[in-house]
């Protein structure tokens, strides 16, 4: 029999046998027969192990390996080589949500520190364990938004969030039957007379607003909070926690939701996934939160121990009346984070930040520096930020691809945006070879 | 071993660093008025703190490597290790969300597209969805949308069995749907004659699992069927309990037109304690053009028809998905095959050795999983207050076996769902049976044992009350 | 044997309502909060919010089970326990004792539809 099905023959026989049936197929007697496949399924022949390991390795060599110089997104910061180590571990990576809690501490300790380690970033009162990531974490808030305004139903998002953050807020929000409005762009920043102008309706239950906007511009958001508190809407930021270390909190804002990505808190890129999205609030907004939570309690004999609590928001409680559908998050990239942020602490996050900073605008003087591109915007910027060619993107792009290098990403007003992180130091003089030779 | 109490928060000692990175020249000049305004009060410990400290806390959990999980509906088979190893190759991990020019990463998508089709008898999928009830969503999304799509505004309810998953009603509500509950009969099944006066003009599908909850297949499937979509509405298969139709029934040969798969179930891929997981949504071939589009445009827009818009950030987990493709690859054609008939041999034969200890509301064959109603002599008889099903679970602890599911689905009080899968060994299943009956036998004498249990668990049962009442969600550092 | 009170008016669903001129006083009776067991929270409505006789103004949650409340008149909130937001056990403790809104109402008459305390007492046996 195969590798992972351990039943012998005389298992099989002993065990139809206390059923009281005589073959495996007497067990879909109740299955009506024309439903029972009888063709052949489309499926390759079973590999061995090393054929599976050979072909994956071709499967990879067909994708080039290229330097990324792009963020939108998806940051390639360092990953220290703790992180798959610990994650690794089958304890953590075999369980299932922490339901039996006595034999779950480890994961609802993880979880704890996690929470605490998100409302250290943002600043905000209660965290929850995870969101599957950043789009779907700012389409939650969309819709605790309007739970908390209860008969307002039309939610402001800035233009200045990605454009992937965007669209997943608008397919939700179409579907759920709340009407989206965006917040337009002046400067390159989100514009604080556009967001008051659209709350003459009377109608807005929340503003959806990036604390570093698609072009990288780190967004002043004076005045955002107290326009949407005076009608008791909620202002939800949209951050990059890592960048938490050095700018200005939500909470410093006086937001009411903070939510993002923790994908640039050590998650390789993976083309996109498994990240986390994280979800934090003030704790006025405790109870609506969706998802999991956990909570510290005492056990029988008064020992410390952690729980899933306020477990009466939930799906399985609540059904139709919860504050949201999700059921599994994404714990195991919540310990990535968890672990990534204390190998980090808060000097390791500050170098991280300096050493992206330096790199960024290293990169964005010497570009301009090649006379084929302008500044796009006169405003701060961490470590991504957006030019404005004057050489052709495509040609500009082809270039940098086949020298290796993933950059120069053309956004929707046709500006180009390049990424430094701290791993990506050294690329910075050969991607600037690369345009002057263009 | 010493029980282990530390929280990362609790090493930190100031000037301690975990971290290697190049020497930075300069601090990043942010102005003032955009800086962070107060210190970031994460922990400053070295890497060895960070290791032991991870390494405790795991060995205060338990996983499928550890033991016997009979977790039911979560389908806790074995997680292969060439599934890690494939998806941890630093080749995958390199890769950008937004490079399209990668064939490796689209013949991926295609040939699980391809795979995943072959099982279900489903036209295509999306992969977008990053966990079932995320699935769900989207699969709803696209019944809605088909319906918007001609002009059919009216249908604003889903049918949803009483015996469904919590995420079913939550997730219709999620999609903008009002939420119609159609009952369960006496064995267990959906109630045609409770289904039709529900249906009409105003209904856009129904959901179903199959087989339920109650780990039955639902045999009235063709003519539920036929009368939803007589109706105009369409079918949503719950792809949580796919696990005993693999390799023997297709849900798309049973009428249902959307579907999700559950890769962290049905395809080994780990729960990672709650995630992350991956729930691909399928749909016959008149839906085809409805599902999100991917950066791979498998299937592209047919104009005038809008097509339901993005779900998550990108291509979903594609981390995931690289895992179930790699156990698919490893199964093949001859070993999918087995997959569902030997889940659902384990689930029967622990229902027939333990019916005797354990009360079996509905006695008839069931497939991966089946539910108990509690103990037979649960020990009231002693004058003691009753044993109960969260007792048992906790014993069952104290024996090195993880809990069934429990107190689902709400059709019966003390519900006890047991789900073994395929990769168990008759002797693992012996052992469980050996222990269940111990454990009954002991709520007959003195089901006090059963109330205090767990007994040998890193903590016993938690003051879940006062952890809700009272709500501590994150450490305080008790010495500011 | 769960405890009811002379004098309230109680519906199906288990909420009792006191009158006092044109104020329902809500709150749950004794066979709900035993029902529910501990009591972790009470969702209630905010001042100034409508109800709808029928419809559920809020819920009491346990640590695994959620109830909703289902208000017994139509009208307008005019208070809210604000004590049972910290301390939701008082309604475990006294469900009589601790009301949980105060609803101006909109139509007198609904209250007829209302049981007397030996009709509930019959239905909670």
């Amino acid at each position: 029999m195969f590798s992972y099905f351990p039943h012998t023959d005389d298992d099989i026989r002993q065990m139809l046998e206390r059923i009281g049936v005589k073959s495996l197929d007497d067990l879909y007697s109740d299955v009506p027969a024309d439903f029972i496949y009888k063709g052949e399924y489309d499926l390759p022949e079973a590999m061995d192990e090393q054929e599976v390991r050979e072909f994956f390795e071709a499967v990879a060599a067909k994708n080039p390996r290229m330097k990324v110089l792009v963020g939108a997104g998806a940051y390639d910061h360092y990953t220290p080589s703790v992180i798959p180590y610990i994650t690794s571990r089958s304890e953590f990576i075999t369980a299932y949500t922490p339901y039996q809690c006595e034999i779950s501490q480890g994961t609802l300790r993880y979880i704890f520190e996690y929470q605490s380690m998100i409302c250290a970033l943002t600043g905000m009162d209660v965290s929850n364990a995870s969101m599957y990531d950043g789009p779907t974490a700012a389409a939650e808030a969309m819709r605790m938004a309007v739970a908390c305004a209860k008969k307002k139903n039309t939610v402001l998002i800035s233009s200045g969030l990605l454009p992937h953050v965007r669209e997943v807020i608008r397919t939700y929000a179409k579907y759920y039957g709340t009407t989206i409005e965006e917040i337009e762009m002046v400067e390159g920043r989100t514009s604080l007379e556009s967001l008051k102008k659209l709350m003459e309706s009377g109608d807005v239950a929340g503003a959806i607003v990036p604390g570093i906007n698609r072009f990288g511009v780190i967004e002043d958001l004076t005045g955002f909070a107290e326009a949407l508190h005076a009608q008791k809407a909620i202002l939800v930021e949209y951050c990059d926690p890592s960048a938490l270390a050095v700018t200005k909190t939500p909470a410093g804002w006086d937001a009411d939701v903070a939510v993002g990505d923790g994908q640039p808190l050590g998650i390789p890129l993976c083309y996109g996934g498994p990240y986390v999205g994280f979800m934090a609030c003030r704790k006025d907004y405790m109870r609506k939160l969706p998802g999991r939570i956990v909570g510290e309690t005492v056990d029988g004999s008064g020992k410390r121990a952690f729980v899933l609590t306020l477990q009466a928001r939930e799906q399985h409680i609540r059904r139709e009346k919860a504050t949201s559908n999700i059921c599994s998050n994404e714990s195991l990239m919540a310990l990535w984070v968890t672990v990534y942020l204390s190998l980090m602490g808060p000097k390791g996050m500050q170098q991280v930040n300096d050493l992206s900073y330096a790199g960024a605008h290293e990169l964005h003087d010497k570009l301009i520096g090649t006379g084929k591109f302008e500044k796009a915007f006169d405003a701060p910027f961490l470590k991504e930020f957006v030019l404005k060619p004057l050489v052709d993107v495509k040609k500009l792009q082809q270039a940098l691809r086949e020298a290796g290098f993933l950059a120069a990403l053309e956004t929707e007003e046709g500006l180009v945006s390049f990424c430094v992180t701290e791993k990506h130091l050294k690329d910075i003089d050969p991607l600037v070879d690369v345009i002057k030779a263009l | 071993m010493k029980y282990y109490d530390k929280l990362i928060f609790e090493l930190s000692r100031e000037g301690r660093t975990g971290y290697s990175l190049p020497k930075a020249s300069a601090s990043a000049a942010i102005p003032a008025e955009l800086s962070r305004e107060s210190a970031l009060p994460l922990p400053e410990v070295s890497e060895v703190d960070v290791v032991r400290h991870y390494t405790n806390l795991s060995q205060m959990n338990f996983g499928v490597d550890t033991g016997f999980y009979p977790l039911g509906s979560c389908t806790m088979k074995y997680n292969p290790k060439i599934n890690e190893e494939i998806a941890n190759m630093a080749a995958f991990g390199g890769l950008h969300p937004l490079d399209d020019q990668l064939p490796g990463v689209d013949m991926v998508y295609d040939e699980m597209d391809k795979a995943l089709a072959a099982i279900t008898g489903m036209k295509h999928f999306t992969f977008k969805p990053c966990a079932g009830a995320h699935g769900e969503l989207t699969g709803l999304m696209i019944m809605k949308q088909y319906h918007q799509n001609r002009g059919d505004l009216a249908r604003t309810k889903v049918i949803v069995p009483d015996s469904a998953h919590g995420t079913n009603p939550a997730s219709a509500a999620v999609c903008g749907f009002d939420i119609v509950e159609v009952k369960s009969n006496a064995a267990g099944l959906v109630d045609v004659e409770d289904l039709k006066p529900l249906l009409g003009p105003e209904i856009a599908g129904i959901m179903m699992t199959n087989p339920n909850t109650l780990g039955l297949f639902e045999k009235d499937i063709k003519e539920i069927a036929a009368l939803v979509h007589e109706c105009g509405g369409l079918l949503y298969y719950d792809g949580a309990n796919m696990n005993p139709l693999l390799g023997m029934v297709r849900p798309g040969d049973m009428g249902f037109d959307i579907m999700h798969l559950n890769l962290h179930k049905t395809f080994s891929t780990p729960h990672g304690g709650g995630g992350p997981g991956s729930g691909p949504v399928g749909v016959c071939e008149r839906l085809a053009h409805l599902l999100p589009a991917d950066i791979q445009n498998r299937v592209p827009a047919i104009p005038g028809e809008e097509k339901v818009g993005s779900v998550s950030g990108f291509h979903g987990n594609f981390g995931i998905i690289l895992r179930a493709y790699t156990y698919i690859l490893m199964l093949g054609r001859e070993n999918v095959k087995m997959a569902g008939k030997l889940a659902t041999l384990g689930a029967n034969y622990i229902k027939e050795s333990l019916k005797d200890a354990y009360k079996l509301p509905i006695p008839t064959v069931c497939k991966h999983e089946f539910v108990f109603d509690g103990l037979i002599d649960d020990g009231s008889a002693t004058g003691k207050p009753g044993a109960t099903t969260l007792d048992v679970a906790k014993r069952l602890l104290d024996f090195g076996f993880h809990a069934p599911t429990i107190y689902f689905p709400l059709l019966f009080h003390q519900a006890l769902m047991i789900e073994p899968t395929e990769t168990e060994s008759k002797e693992t299943l012996d052992e469980f049976i050996d222990v269940m009956h111990k454990i009954a036998a002991e709520a007959a004498q003195d089901p006090d044992i059963l109330h205090s249990a767990p007994h040998s668990a890193p903590i016993s049962r938690p003051d879940e009350t006062t952890a809700a009442r009272k709500p501590v969600l994150k450490y305080q550092d008790e010495t500011e | 044997m769960s405890k009811v009170i002379e004098g309230l008016l109680y519906s199906e669903s288990h909420e009792w309502v006191k009158v006092e001129g044109n104020i329902a006083v809500i709150g749950v009776s004794d066979f709900a909060q035993s029902e529910m067991g501990d009591i972790t929270y009470v969702d209630m409505p905010d001042v100034d919010d409508e109800v709808t006789k029928g419809e559920d103004f809020g819920a009491l949650e346990s640590v695994k089970a959620s109830s909703e409340l289902y208000s017994p008149v139509s009208g307008t909130v005019v208070e809210v326990n604000e004590e049972l937001e910290d301390a939701p056990e008082k309604v475990n403790e006294d469900a009589y004792e601790n009301w949980i809104i105060k609803v101006e109402m909109s139509d007198e008459s609904e209250l007829e539809g209302l049981m007397d305390a030996a009709a509930y007492a019959e239905i909670t046996k």
